[in-house]
């Protein structure tokens, strides 16, 4: 399809945006859930809930103005891939609920019964979002059955095929190294050495993955890779991503945490990048028929409507990003308990 | 039972319980401003306690809203992708205003709210607790906006293509400000604002009936009375033009609300009474007139009645009467508390009338169950119709999702939400018996005199 910059194609790429911020965001918050469970103190346990404390919450908003976002834009890919994905969607909900209580609620109980059971949540709701928004992904890359009503109905098990949960692995993954890095750069002395630990054994864990995600890619899925073929230049991505990975050891050695954690954002940041290129300009390919495929076009809202929204994101764009500038810098630093903390 | 039913039947578990949260955080939000900001104008310590106290509250409440609200904005996805279709060049424009221009205020100045004490100026922190509330409020606006677009549609044409018909947008302000859309977001707001007045007056009678922290409790109730005055009676206003306004764009639904079925005659308003939906009656306690007098403004003038619609657009008449009732007669029964209890605040005699204060106590439930009823008597009262006039609700789930599926997500929900209602009783109830953390003498050192005002 030939490439024009309309508003259909800026929408794309807004919504892009909001959920590759989402991914940097929100992933290093789920990073930190993941490898939870990993330390056995409560004070360790509450260092890295409250590292996280003051801004999970808007992290989340990311996915929550990108689903609006998608819902206004391009209502069809909204209804479409939400009824198709009928129960991963719910379990996904289910788990972000757990998630945000276990985090709310898991100090607000001396017993150690309690504490622990809450702290098994939130680990185990954290994981299993970041494999959810992989498998996601995954499906998205290899198409689903959509028909000339555009509409599919994804079944669990299928969805739960060997090239997504990779997929998921790999999110997983990247979410955990991201998180581990973010944990050494909030916190000292005995945490901060075992978060660095970790950092270590995530990126193996990433690296593995990746790479065989990428293998997978390339064999299987053709139409993900046509772009790249087609625009040679894309390359560069890939090569900024694995560039990005290979930076993090060489700054945590150096101590410059906040530099390893704009790399591993950057790692992230590429990797939506590509996803969004390989796919473009569509949102759900057809695996019956690639007419039937849901793209910027024959899914989106009416122009004046994409005009509308623009404006709305010119006007409220720049406060957000105003306001969570301010908010990270005035939470900045390392992390330390007191009478308000979680 | 059928899909549609599941559907709906899921949507309204989820919306209702979800609802129970968001009024509680707009009406503690603007509390929180209140108290902060006597903290800031007086400098006293126990207005700062006092505030600490109801952060830590309005933390809970905030996070069971976020937690269940994220359900919402992807059921219209999961379970309405007919109406998803229908509706997202208008309603997701609203909903993704309100992502854009209130989430992001909320969640982020929550962040200082809740653990920059330390970290900000104090008028710095005040200022997060206004955007907070602010924010809050902004939420509500977007989302009543969109679901006030369903109610009277303005602004939009059709627009078929393929053989699917959806409404785009002509005009986004006419869509905004659409022929109910102000005075049903007062509406809201005033019930939201009713919730939280009415928790800082139960908490607080509790902790007098108790006779504990007596300075920072008897403080709490006074603030939360005059706020609950305040809005009780901003409701009898936003309350009527609200059914003046449904008279005139959506007639169907003012008939269900007091069953009017004879479109020739004045129309009585009902007190209460039973719908007896086979003979077109209703026994109770009709004035005469007065619903013709309240719309028309002349007792006399005929009602547009339900004999002047097709049957199979009536809404269930029997469920809009009651439930309407029931809020109206909730509404009267706030401002008698308010005005009642204030006067009881002169001289000092609500300190000792302990009878009195349980009932404080209790009558949170009250504006809890006035805002879901009403938010039935808005839903239901619009059926059949999702979107007024347009589109049918039984023809706007998703196809492709199976009765067996929303069962499997149905049970989910409510194993869940039983189970979160639980912790939250816990930790709220936990919170309340450990109190605010004031560091004065016991109760017994201050005498009835100090506190009376």
């Amino acid at each position: 399809m030939e490439f024009s910059f309309d508003l259909n194609t800026i929408w794309f790429i807004l919504i892009g945006v909001l959920l590759a911020v989402y991914g940097v965001l929100d992933g290093f918050d789920l990073g930190v859930g993941a490898l939870h469970l990993l330390t056995k103190s409560d004070e360790h346990r509450r260092l890295q809930i409250n590292s996280i404390g003051p801004v999970w919450d808007g992290n989340e908003v990311w996915l929550v103005t990108g689903g609006g976002a998608l819902f206004a834009a391009f209502p069809d890919v909204y209804a479409t891939a939400f009824s198709g994905f009928y129960i991963p969607f719910m379990l996904l909900l289910f788990m972000l609920i757990f998630r945000a209580v276990s985090i709310e609620v898991r100090s607000k109980h001396e017993s150690t019964r309690w504490r622990n059971n809450w702290d098994r949540a939130f680990s185990i709701s954290s994981i299993l979002i970041a494999i959810l928004i992989g498998v996601a992904i995954g499906n998205v890359t290899l198409g689903v059955p959509i028909d000339q009503n555009k509409q599919f109905f994804g079944n669990l098990l299928s969805m739960l095929n060997p090239y997504s949960l990779l997929i998921g692995v790999t999110a997983l993954a990247i979410f955990m190294m991201h998180g581990a890095i973010y944990l050494v750069m909030k916190t000292e002395g005995v945490l901060q050495k075992i978060a660095k630990s970790w950092v270590n054994n995530t990126i193996i864990f990433f690296v593995v993955s990746y790479v065989s995600a990428t293998m997978a890619t390339l064999i299987y899925i053709p139409h993900m890779v046509e772009p790249f073929r087609a625009h040679p230049e894309f390359f560069a991505l890939a090569l900024l991503n694995m560039l990005a990975i290979a930076n993090i050891p060489r700054e945590i050695s150096h101590g410059r945490e906040f530099r390893a954690f704009l790399s591993s954002s950057a790692a992230i940041l590429s990797l939506m990048a590509l996803f969004a290129i390989g796919l473009f300009p569509n949102f759900l390919i057809s695996s019956i028929n690639p007419a039937y495929s849901l793209n910027i076009y024959n899914a989106a809202s009416s122009e004046r409507t994409l005009g509308i929204m623009l404006t709305m994101a010119a006007v409220g764009i720049p406060f957000v990003l105003a306001y969570t500038f301010g908010i990270y810098r005035v939470f900045r630093g390392k992390v330390r308990l007191d009478k308000m903390s979680y | 039972m059928t899909t549609e039913l599941w559907a709906r039947l899921q949507f309204a578990f989820t919306v209702s319980f979800h609802y129970i949260f968001p009024p509680l955080s707009i009406g503690l939000g603007l509390i929180l401003v209140i108290m902060e900001g006597l903290f800031i104008k007086t400098g006293k310590k126990m207005y700062e306690v006092m505030t600490k106290f109801w952060v830590k509250i309005f933390a809970l409440t905030f996070a069971m809203g976020v937690a269940t609200g994220i359900v919402m904005e992807f059921e219209f996805g999961t379970n309405w992708a007919v109406y998803s279709r229908f509706v997202g060049d208008i309603f997701g424009s609203a909903l993704a205003a309100e992502g854009i221009f209130a989430f992001f205020l909320e969640s982020g100045f929550l962040a200082i709210l809740l653990f920059g004490w330390n970290k900000v100026s104090p008028r710095m922190h005040f200022f997060s607790t206004i955007m907070v509330s602010f924010g809050s409020m902004l939420s509500a606006v977007w989302i009543v906006v969109a679901n006030s677009w369903q109610q009277t549609p303005a602004g939009y044409h059709l627009v078929t293509s393929d053989g699917v018909t959806r409404a785009e947008i002509t005009d986004f302000r006419e869509m905004v400000f659409n022929p109910s859309s102000v005075e049903r977001i007062s509406h809201v707001l005033g019930g939201a604002f009713l919730a939280g007045a009415f928790l800082v007056i139960s908490v607080s009678a509790y902790y007098l009936v108790k006779n504990r922290h007596k300075e920072i409790a008897g403080s709490g109730l006074k603030i939360g009375l005059v706020m609950a005055l305040f809005a009780s009676l901003f409701q009898l206003f936003t309350g009527h033009s609200s059914a003046t306004g449904v008279a005139e764009n959506q007639p169907t639904k003012l008939a269900a609300m007091e069953a009017v079925y004879d479109s020739s005659a004045a129309a009585d308003l009902y007190a209460f009474g039973w719908v007896d939906e086979e003979n077109k009656t209703v026994h109770g306690l009709p004035i005469p007139g007065l619903l013709s007098f309240l719309v028309h403004g002349d007792s006399k003038a005929p009602i547009k009645g339900l004999d002047a619609f097709p049957k199979d657009v009536h809404p269930p008449v029997q469920l809009t009467f009651q439930t309407y009732h029931l809020m109206v007669a909730i509404g009267f029964a706030l401002i008698a508390i308010a005005l009642v209890s204030l006067f009881l605040f002169r001289g000092g005699r609500v300190y000792n009338a302990k009878g009195w204060l349980k009932l404080l106590v209790v009558a949170v439930l009250l504006p809890q169950i006035s805002n879901q009823v009403g938010w039935y008597t808005a839903e239901i009262g619009r059926q059949p119709w999702i979107v007024y006039g347009m589109l049918k609700t039984s023809e706007a789930f998703s196809k492709t999702v199976t009765s067996g599926h929303i069962v499997f997500s149905l049970v989910l929900f409510a194993i869940i939400y039983a189970s979160l209602f639980l912790v939250f009783i816990y930790l709220l109830d936990k919170k309340i018996k450990n109190g605010p953390e004031d560091e004065t003498p016991p109760a017994d050192v201050y005498s009835e005199q100090r506190l009376t005002v």
